[in-house]
């Protein structure tokens, strides 16, 4: 039976959550639908773990949607550097599903439990098809059905301001995949196909051409939109502050993620790094935003008050890091931005869910009137510091590994100046995490606040296990250092080859 | 140059009304103009697609002997499941404006930031 199996798994990836997002409406009762959501979530699981050791010892599969032989059919390919993806997704939807049920109870307007079950599994089909698929009018489908769905997520919030928060990221996130659109459209035209594979073949030949050049430049803007890199960033503050707790460590964890992996792929596999960096700027178009966005959005990470969008400002400070390390263009650059993909997920995963514990207790993220809690919520403020650790990249955590290869890349290519920068920047991140942490546990309690329990058990032992994620992969860096290693080397081959 | 814009005139009437909605999206404070607006820009893209699939002088693809020259029939499949998408948008979009309507009592973006003390 399992042996079976084997050969389907790419189908399986995602026709598992996309079969139990339409169960989990059918359910009609929260408990029930949590159920179906959590088994396609650690099914989903299984088999990305599965597709990464195949893929990380026999090579890349790949699988052609209803037997149709590509580039006529759908084909899904999987290779070291999506299979590193999915597991990340994977794993991160399941963490916060365990995590969910106490806060969905708590924010969730009751008796729409179950739709919010139905969004999260379908979101998730989203980012797996996404990564997964080897086609490129495909992406611009599984793009558009995770978006949808987290639009409808974000709107679930409990604050009138998730409406418009939801609206405002549905108009950019529209404009964004519609550019994605309007470029795979223009390949189409130049190519007469959109299997990835055969783009790569095909492009080189035509590659100076104009439609061509419209192509990448919509395509590059357009996931840059969808990955919030400044200044294309705006949508996604006040989505990740007002959207449910378990929404924002979700999407704050995979989302922007996703979109980096597409860009990786169109940048590296399509058009091949000689095109977007010997022949057009690329390097310059990325490397200039990517130091304003570490900039600029620590600096606004240091103002904010609500806890949740200082979070928010710290991603696009985040996203700006791995996108820094993409505009090297080199071997070292990408897997240093794989590196910070996985390990970015796993602190924004452990923040956004220890805002999640104090969110449950006290009903509010803003920093006043959280002063004094760390002591009375110990664990989740052991979550706290270990994520904060991490964002700084402190040694001995996840985010230290990223810091390293990220200043090893740009040492490489001899860019002094972007280590000092980097240095600097990481500074800016000790200011804003200080204030947390000052604010949690040298503040004493507001006079007139009850004092609170530790959050349920429920809740607290995903948080501490995204945080402990966090000081493990700071010590044993084998596997996504290894993982990434080899993706990388596999992106500036090229596909198929 | 009236010979150029008369030549690839499709992509002409593409290009304007990609140009009118992505403008309207913008310079537009109600949200229900904004979202006609994004429609706009996204009939534009498949405006776009259905061009690129004629081919001159070819009929529907219809499977007959009497027929060798026929427009290529994928753009068409695409721009359905564009369709879908974007209609799916739309509902969604117009669902949040109702709600939007309902807490605030205002659909126009100024009002809305003033609501929300982001001004």
């Amino acid at each position: 039976m399992a042996a079976n199996l084997i050969p389907h798994l790419p189908a399986l990836q995602v026709i598992i959550p996309l079969v139990a997002a339409p169960l989990c409406l059918l359910a009609g009762r929260t408990g029930f639908a949590w159920v179906i959501a959590f088994i396609a979530s650690v099914a989903a699981t299984i088999t990305a773990a599965a597709l990464a050791y195949l893929t990380y010892h026999d090579g890349t599969i790949s699988y052609h949607m209803g037997g149709w032989a590509p580039p006529w059919g759908i084909e899904y390919v999987v290779d070291t550097a999506n299979a590193f993806i999915l597991l990340l997704v994977s794993s991160i939807a399941t963490m916060v599903l365990i995590y969910s049920p106490a806060s969905v109870a708590k924010e969730i307007r009751p008796g729409r439990g179950h739709l919010y079950y139905c969004m999260y599994i379908l979101c998730l089909t989203g980012l797996l098809g996404i990564a997964i698929t080897g086609d490129a009018f495909n992406v611009f489908v599984f793009l558009e059905v995770s978006s949808l769905s987290s639009y409808a997520l974000i709107a679930m919030g409990g604050q009138r301001k998730a409406l418009t928060a939801a609206f405002q990221y549905l108009v950019m996130g529209t404009i964004g995949a519609t550019f994605f659109l309007i470029g795979v459209g223009l390949l189409y035209m130049m190519t007469g196909t959109l299997n990835m594979a055969d783009l790569a073949k095909r492009i080189p030949e035509i590659q100076d051409s104009r439609p061509v050049l419209a192509a990448f430049a919509f395509i590059t803007v357009g996931l840059a939109l969808k990955a919030a890199l400044f200044p294309l960033h705006l949508w996604l503050p006040n989505a990740y502050a007002y959207a449910p707790s378990g929404v924002s460590a979700f999407m704050a964890a995979t989302a922007t993620k996703v979109s980096l992996y597409v860009l990786l792929r169109f940048t590296f596999t399509i058009f091949g790094a000689e095109f977007a960096f010997g022949n057009l700027p690329l390097s310059w178009v990325l490397l200039v935003p990517a130091v304003i966005a570490m900039f600029a959005g620590s600096f606004s990470a240091m103002f904010q008050r609500d806890i949740k969008r200082m979070l928010a400002y710290s991603s696009v400070a985040q996203i700006g890091y791995i996108t820094l390390a993409i505009s090297l263009g080199t071997n070292a650059g990408v897997m240093a931005a794989l590196v910070h993909i996985f390990n970015h997920g796993l602190m924004k995963a452990a923040l956004f869910c220890a805002m999640g514990c104090i969110f449950y207790r006290i009903g509010s993220t803003r920093i006043d009137q959280m002063a004094g809690l760390g002591r009375q919520m110990p664990w989740t403020f052991a979550a706290i510091v270990a994520g904060g650790l991490s964002l700084l990249g402190v040694p001995l955590t996840a985010g230290f590994i990223s810091k390293w290869y990220l200043v090893q890349a740009a040492m490489q290519s001899g860019l002094w100046i972007l280590v000092v920068l980097i240095a600097v920047s990481s500074m800016l991140a000790l200011v804003y995490v200080w204030r947390l942490v000052e604010a949690l546990y040298f503040k004493e309690p507001n006079p007139g606040r009850e004092t609170v329990a530790e959050a349920p058990m429920s809740m607290l032992v995903p948080t501490l296990l995204l945080a402990g994620a966090n000081i493990y992969f700071g010590i044993d860096t084998r596997v996504p250092v290894a993982m990434a290693e080899n993706a990388a080397n596999l992106l500036m081959q090229g596909l198929g080859q | 140059m009236l010979q150029a814009i008369l030549d690839h005139y499709n992509y002409w009437i593409a290009i304007l009304l990609m140009m009118i909605g992505l403008y309207t999206v913008v310079a537009r404070g109600n949200l229900v103009k904004k979202l006609v607006g994004l429609n706009i820009f996204q009939t534009s893209v498949f405006l776009l697609y259905i061009t690129m699939g004629k081919v001159t002088g070819g009929t529907a693809p219809i499977l007959d002997d009497r027929f060798t020259v026929y427009s290529n029939p994928l753009p068409h499949v695409l721009i359905l499941t564009a369709i879908v998408v974007g209609v799916a948008t739309t509902a969604l979009g117009l669902a949040l404006v109702v709600r939007i309507r309902e807490s605030y009592g205002t659909i126009e973006e100024d009002e809305l930031d003033l609501l929300d003390g982001e001004t």
